[in-house]
């Protein structure tokens, strides 16, 4: 055989014996640092081979894990990408604010990006229905950034227990050159191997978080100490009761007619946009509380989101558009 | 609230935390053929383990479709898609996250469709369990032994043969016991380990988490039962260090550090590590994270590696100990479920990644296919869509890799074509191969013709064309795309003297050669008579209807029989 380490090889099979004795006390990693491991891995694989990736930084609880991943993957050097932030202008001021200091205070190359034109129109969801304001706002708004920006991969926090239909997406999801998912046609995807080929146009999202759960991402910003939108802990609000939902109101123009606001102490349990993100009751201040307040929880934390309801499937329809 | 109070809400978190933290994981996933059940039985254990949340439920109960015959249809818990529910069956994987208080588990429910197995090896790659269905009506299938083959080779270490759909056959134990004797048997065949049978209704959730009273005669676990407590060992069995080198982490010129994940072994300071391909050796300085200067990195951690000397290290290389390295080569044998609708060809060249490696390799020879009704060996010119075939590659770089059985990371790749992009096959390796030319090269023995023909995957030819030169062409791109060795030369270019001389040359060399001219003189005959050993086609003789593309076939046809099919006594050869 070729190389003259070939010789070493017939010494493994003896050398497999020795080592037999080392097998009896195998290590483990706990939970969320296997789980922490393996989208280092990810993170790392794309950066190494894509020629401009960009992370999507939607300012939740699942981008301040992806983030601080991010910081991990790539210490001691900083992290080499840009975030982007899709602002659909319906951001709560607690996320906007938030993003503001604390891409600041880690140093982070931030592009926020708006659909200028739809808002100059007046896109809002009121008037256009949330699926139309989605497109606009986020999917438009997200594939013109991407292209501007000639990224030709892009990172997104989405966990597959999420979503039923996230629950069928690759790490690796391959995008056409219109920016559209193809879920009868992904590619295979096997062991941890990633195939990150493109032509031009094509792009792929990249999503490390794929399988974590909803409780992962809190256990692990609790063990990490990692700062999040204070929306997320409860206190007293003023809210109105609109619908099923409970809407925080800013300033009584919020209000529409015939509407009263009052004071609860409630809590996001998943951030998007004002007009169609809820909050639920709650007391939970701390993340022990609502780490608990989470095993309790019988009903999905996108039930909130008033945008994946509209119809049966309409994740997968977005997505398709090239949502994220 | 009293400091005690506080205090003992704390230890009680802590104890959650920890719970959390040290709970064992499960990965498994579904397989078995169209329609025996695999969604609806992972919809119902979700469901009676209390996994699925109110609102997903109620969505699914909401639903228009439902093929079951019960008030819910529960494989709606996971075919997510529009396209599933539209055709009722599952086209891609699903991936479902759930735990009891005994085990974490993530289940992958793959497609049964025959078209989509490369959606059910995606799977599979990951699980350390399978669950094989088999529906008691119609027995094992050619599917269900596929799937059972790819999980064999997958190197899935925990079967259940799920015997599902027994509320059709009155909860029968002669049923039971029938189909269970077949699995084992095809079991055995592919030397499954640890293999347990369970009687079920995926529909009435018959001992999925609850055992029924209508299968009193089945004393066994229920499924859940089996998931929770079946010993899981860890996937990497070999204990020799590798790294892989993912990135280079450069922030400044003092710091050059290594990132990757370790596949297998631990990594110390001090530790001796040898580079490869470059071989050159030095020791770990330092292993870097984010949260400390760690004392040792073990499989699957992904840390960044600081070394004493600056020595040729990049992307793609490894860091390996040096007394137990993995095997260099260029020329091996792999085991590849093919999953693309064009043909995998000997004689291609296709892209490989191989753990965070790109490369070129061609596929020199098919050593067999699997038949998937008999499980036998069988020669094959030509992968199809869903096969399974042992292969002989030939990597332009060296590839340093484990078998696969010892190292998952090291020891697979996958094929990508390398003008579509698409992801073509998956690979386990299994051994080397003896070198055809490397740095032992024999140098004093000439490269004998037939050495030649083994890499081409064919033996050379000469094929004669009169008076068409649009077939000669047609011919040449088919047969190039089909990857053989293959030049088109026309009589315009060659004096009939310096015939016998082209013919000697492509003929040694292992060409298959296309001359092609107006009309044949006496003068070229006799030249071409030349190479009597020479396998000759002459066109005229085949009688081709028209000059298109289509008339090349019955050539292309004929010419296959120049391929050579290793046997797996050359397989046996290896090492
Ligand atoms: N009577 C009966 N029917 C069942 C049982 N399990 C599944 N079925 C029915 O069998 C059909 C196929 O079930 P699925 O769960 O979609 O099968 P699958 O294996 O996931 O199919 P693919 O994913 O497309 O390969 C549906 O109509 C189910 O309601 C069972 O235990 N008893
Ligand atoms: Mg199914």
């Amino acid at each position: 055989m070729a190389y003259a380490i070939q010789g070493a090889i017939q010494q493994a099979a003896a050398a497999g014996l020795q080592n037999a004795g080392e097998f009896a006390a195998p290590k483990r990693l706990n939970h969320l640092k296997t789980l922490e491991a393996e989208s280092i891995y990810i993170l790392r694989e794309a950066v190494a081979e894509f020629a401009r990736p960009v992370m999507l930084y939607s300012i939740g609880k699942d981008s301040s894990v992806m983030l601080r991943l991010a910081q991990k993957a790539f210490f001691p050097a900083k992290f080499p990408f840009p975030l982007l932030h899709v602002d659909t202008s319906y951001k709560f001021p607690e996320m906007i604010a938030f993003r503001d200091s604390y891409t600041r205070e880690i140093g982070a190359d931030l592009i926020v990006h708006k659909n200028q034109e739809a808002l100059d129109q007046g896109a809002n969801p009121f008037a256009l229905g949330t699926q139309k304001c989605c497109g606009l706002l986020k999917t438009k708004s997200l594939l013109d950034a991407l292209t501007e920006g000639g990224f030709d991969a892009a990172f997104g926090g989405a966990r597959r227990d999420e979503e039923k239909s996230r629950a069928k997406e690759r790490i690796y999801s391959f995008r056409d050159s219109l920016g559209q998912w193809d879920p009868k046609n992904q590619r295979p995807e096997l062991w941890n191997i990633f195939n990150s080929r493109l032509n031009k146009g094509e792009s792929i999202r990249v999503f490390p978080l794929s399988n974590w759960t909803e409780l992962d991402i809190w256990l692990y910003i609790h063990m990490e100490n990692i700062p999040i939108v204070p929306l997320y802990f409860a206190r007293e609000r003023e809210v109105v009761l609109r619908g099923a939902s409970i809407v925080p109101i800013y300033s009584q123009s919020d209000l529409l007619p015939g509407e009263k606001s009052q004071r609860i102490s409630c809590r996001m349990r998943s951030l998007g946009c004002m007009p169609c993100t809820g909050a639920i009751r709650s007391e939970a201040d701390t993340l022990p509380k609502i780490i608990r307040e989470l095993l309790g929880f019988k009903r999905s934390e996108r039930e909130n989101r008033v945008i994946d309801h509209d119809e049966e499937g309409s994740m997968e329809l977005k997505k398709r558009e090239g949502y994220f | 609230m009293s400091l005690h109070a506080a205090n003992e809400q704390k230890d009680g978190f802590s104890t959650l935390l920890d719970h959390h933290l040290h709970k064992d994981m499960l990965r498994f996933t579904t397989a078995g053929s169209v329609d025996d059940g695999k969604s609806t039985l992972i919809g119902r254990l979700l469901h009676d383990s209390k996994s699925v949340y109110e609102d997903q439920l109620a969505s699914v109960s909401k639903s228009r479709v439902n093929r079951s015959s019960g008030p819910i249809d529960f494989s709606l818990l996971t075919d997510g898609l529009r396209a599933e529910r539209e055709q009722g069956i599952t086209i891609d994987v699903a991936y479902r996250y759930f735990e009891t208080p005994r085990r974490k588990f993530i289940i992958a429910d793959t497609p049964g469709h025959e078209q989509y197995t490369r959606n059910m090896a995606t799977g599979a790659s990951t699980a350390d369990l399978a669950v094989i269905l088999i529906d008691a009506t119609r027995g094992v299938l050619a599917q269900t032994r596929r799937h059972a083959y790819i999980s064999s080779l997958l190197g899935i270490r925990n079967i259940v043969a799920a015997i599902n759909k027994m509320d059709l056959l009155g909860y029968r134990e002669d049923v039971f016991r029938r189909l269970y004797d077949d699995f084992l048997a095809l079991a055995g065949q592919l030397n499954l380990e640890n293999v347990v049978g369970i009687p079920i209704s995926a529909l009435e959730g018959g001992n999925l988490v609850n055992a029924t009273d209508r299968m009193l005669w089945y004393q066994g676990p229920t499924l859940l039962e089996h998931l929770e407590t079946v010993p899981v060992r860890s996937e990497v069995m070999q204990e020799a260090m590798r790294f892989p080198v993912q990135y280079v982490v450069r922030p400044d010129a003092d710091f050059r550090g290594f990132a990757g994940r370790v596949a297998s072994g631990t990594i110390r300071p001090g530790d001796a590590v040898m580079a490869l391909p470059s071989q050159q050796k030095s020791r770990v300085r330092s292993i870097v994270t984010y949260d400390e200067t760690a004392a040792e990195a073990f499989s699957p951690m992904s840390v960044t590696l600081t070394l004493e000397d600056e020595i040729d290290l990049s992307r793609g290389d490894m860091l390996v100990t040096p007394e137990n390295p993995p095997t260099v080569a260029s020329r091996l044998e792999a085991m590849v479920v093919w999953f693309d609708a064009e043909p995998l060809v000997p004689g291609r060249t296709y892209l490989i990644k191989h753990s965070v490696r790109t490369s070129r390799a061609k596929a020199t020879a098919i050593d067999y296919r699997v038949n998937m009704n008999t499980l036998e060996q069988e020669p094959a010119y030509e992968l199809k869509m869903n096969d399974i075939a042992a292969v002989q590659f030939e990597v332009a770089k060296p590839l340093f890799f484990d078998p696969y059985e010892r190292n998952r990371t090291t020891g697979s790749f996958i094929l990508i074509d390398p003008l579509s992009n698409a992801t073509l096959g998956a690979a386990i390796i299994r051994a080397a191969l003896p070198e055809a030319a490397g740095l032992d090269t024999d140098w004093n023995t000439p490269v004998a013709a037939e050495e030649k023909y083994r890499r081409h995957g064919h033996a050379p030819a000469l094929v004669l064309v009169e008076g068409r030169p649009l077939v000669a062409q047609y011919l040449e791109r088919a047969l190039f795309a089909q990857g053989f060795e293959v030049a088109l030369v026309s009589g315009e270019e060659v004096s009939a003297g310096r015939l016998g001389e082209l013919l000697a040359l492509s003929q040694s060399a292992g060409l298959v050669l296309i001359y092609s001219t107006n009309a044949i003189s006496s003068a070229e005959k006799q030249a071409l008579s030349g190479g009597a050993a020479l396998r000759t086609i002459d066109l005229a003789s085949m009688d081709l209807p028209a000059d298109d593309e289509a008339a090349v076939s019955p050539a292309i046809a004929a010419l296959q029989s120049l391929r050579i099919v290793a046997g797996p006594a050359d397989a046996g050869e290896v090492n």
